[in-house]
């Protein structure tokens, strides 16, 4: 299956994402540039972490304009898979392809940590290796992480299932202590109505190898090919 | 003509750098402090247009790019130079 990831100036993890899917994974998968349009037939895409434009103004709020960006819109609307990761979870909040923003970590501090999450639901095309309820320990490093949308937002998330993660303790439960950045109900990922665009915080392309710390982020891009 | 524009987080949004340096200030023994709330400020300059054209401008932008409804308001003044 053919992957394009996207590179902005800034982006950071683009090469993992590449080496994750080409590498380790053997997918073929290319990185597109943020001034092109072409989307070179690619059937998945990923928006990989990183600073995609310094994080000037706000994370994610330039980068959003960027000519890929249409593209990826358009390739999202037509139901194309689409992973945002970190920064590339930011971008698909910025450019409204999924709901809610992601602000400063409640407590200041940039976190460096591998964390637990629960998979909330498989219906979505980077979830449906996983089991429901089923843990996985992925990393994250963020200074702006913490999940937030109105009320209404949060409803009609819970309404229409598209709560993919949240950070949860040992034991698989989403209480406070186990929720590093303050994120609204411990959720750590989401997904639009379809299911094909899927945003989180944690970084799955950094746990694939056990190498690397682990091997359970592979399951969200199995999904999409297995 | 300038327009500047003052983009704060939602009353509803927690915001973490507000509360950090509300409690630096009460450390200064500035007692009489109560919230803050950190935003951002940005002059824009304009060329060609009349005030009720960058009123309209100037809104725009503010929407589409310079704050995020779901997380910030803004409020925003035209102002000759």
């Amino acid at each position: 299956m053919k992957w394009g990831i996207v590179t902005f100036p800034g982006s950071n993890d683009d090469r993992d994402a590449w080496y994750c899917l080409e590498t380790v994974l053997g997918q073929e998968a290319v990185l597109l540039w943020h001034k092109d349009q072409d989307l070179q037939g690619v059937e998945a895409i990923v928006l990989p972490g990183g600073f995609s434009y310094g994080d000037y103004l706000r994370a994610g709020a330039l980068a959003r304009f960027s000519p890929i960006m249409h593209s990826v819109v358009d390739f999202a609307n037509a139901g194309g898979p689409v992973l945002g990761v970190c920064n590339g979870f930011q971008i698909l909040c910025e450019s409204g392809l999924l709901p809610g923003a992601l602000v400063r970590n409640r407590s200041l501090s940039f976190i460096c940590e591998w964390v637990s999450i629960r998979v909330e639901t498989t219906r979505t095309r980077f979830t449906s290796a996983c089991s429901a309820g089923e843990c996985l320990s992925i990393p994250i490093k963020h200074g702006e992480g913490c999940y937030v949308a109105d009320t209404d937002t949060v409803q009609s998330l819970t309404d229409n299932d598209q709560i993919v993660f949240r950070y949860v303790n040992e034991a698989g439960e989403a209480e406070r202590a186990a929720n590093p950045n303050g994120a609204l109900h411990n959720i750590a990922g989401v997904t639009n109505p379809n299911g094909n665009v899927v945003g989180l915080m944690p970084h799955p392309e950094h746990a694939v190898e056990a190498l690397l710390g682990g091997e359970d982020g592979r399951k969200l891009f199995t999904s999409v090919f297995a | 003509m300038l327009a500047k524009v003052y983009v704060t987080p939602k009353k509803a949004i927690l915001d973490p750098q507000g509360k950090a340096i509300a409690l630096s200030l009460h450390a200064l023994a500035y007692t009489e402090v109560g919230e803050v709330r950190m935003g951002k400020y940005l002059e824009v300059q304009l060329t060609g247009l009349s005030h009720q054209q960058a009123e309209q401008r100037v809104e725009e932008m503010c929407q589409r790019l310079l704050a995020n409804s779901v997380i910030e308001d803004f409020r925003f003044e035209i102002v000759e130079e």
